[in-house]
């Protein structure tokens, strides 16, 4: 298990490995089909316009799946992802890079399970956290 | 657009609260779950590569997290009609029960679990909160999911 983190090994402060994401308007619309969210926001620039927009913007729930990469990816193949929790406070817009990071906030055992929480969020160029939120994971012990 | 200062009272928010939507099943296909994994570019083997999900320990393709919400389940209705035609979503909260596997019957209801009106920069906001059930097959429940949304 080359790439799998112990829960023995974790400690509250460690940062979770950092998850670049560079999405673009064509991974807007391969998202809007994927998951059959179609609201014009996401790619018609007009229509985002009269929606007081200034551009299209990022699906949340993709914001939402780019953490969950972020912390799946951390976890490990023999982790599991029992809670992911976020909130969409700033829009995104396509072009633009975001960086899915996270910190762990809390080790802890709970009826035999090895639980971690953790603090994740994304950021943008300008380093604000436009999607704060949290996680639980189980990890395996050593 | 001129907004009143207030539109949902107690009574309303009583008649809303617990008001469900029709169940929806959706069956999960291997070419789906792939589909999503690209589109999220997330390329976790367990998501993209039957063989190696088969050699995995779910021994086969499961979904990544998030992809329930293509179930597509609609929204409770209200019991009154809304006056506001902007929606934004504010957020999730996802909690995980079983992995959900390619192959799976997955019936999602939706309830409304809470209502508020609220005055932002945006002028007068409702804000619903709406939990999500999502059963498998055996009548496990695999996942739920709270979310909010924001009409202005």
């Amino acid at each position: 298990m080359a790439d799998q983190v112990f829960w023995d090994d974790v400690e509250e402060g460690m940062e979770l490995p950092e998850v670049v994401k560079n999405p673009t308007t064509q991974q807007l619309v391969k998202y809007a089909g994927a998951s059959g969210d179609y609201y014009q926001i996401h790619y018609d620039q007009g229509f985002a316009k009269n929606n007081d927009l200034d551009d299209v913007i990022l699906h949340g729930a993709l914001k939402n799946a780019f953490l969950g990469h972020l912390v799946t990816k951390w976890m490990g193949p023999h982790g599991d992802l029992k809670r992911l929790a976020c909130q969409y406070r700033g829009m995104d817009i396509p072009g633009t890079p975001v960086t899915a990071k996270g910190v762990v906030t809390k080790k802890y055992q709970e009826q035999g399970a090895n639980l971690v929480d953790c603090d994740i969020w994304l950021e943008n160029e300008k380093g604000e956290k436009t999607t704060p939120g949290s996680a639980t994971v189980t990890l395996p012990a050593r | 657009m001129t907004t009143p200062a207030s539109f949902l009272t107690e009574e309303m928010r009583q008649q809303a609260i617990g008001r469900k939507s029709e169940p929806h099943t959706m069956e999960v296909e291997k070419g789906a779950i792939i589909k999503f994994a690209q589109a999220i570019e997330d390329d976790n083997p367990v998501y993209n590569d039957e063989k190696a999900a088969r050699e995995s320990r779910y021994g086969g393709l499961i979904a990544p997290p998030t992809f329930l919400r293509t179930v597509g389940v609609d929204r409770p209705t209200y019991p009154f009609d809304m006056p506001f035609t902007r929606l934004l979503d504010g957020g999730s909260e996802w909690e995980y029960f079983h992995p959900v596997r390619a192959g799976d019957r997955i019936t999602a209801v939706s309830e409304i679990a809470d209502i508020n009106e609220r005055t932002g920069r945006m002028g007068l906001m409702i804000i619903t909160s709406i939990v999500v059930t999502y059963r498998n097959q055996f009548d496990q429940v695999a996942a739920t999911q709270t979310s909010t949304s924001i009409r202005y």
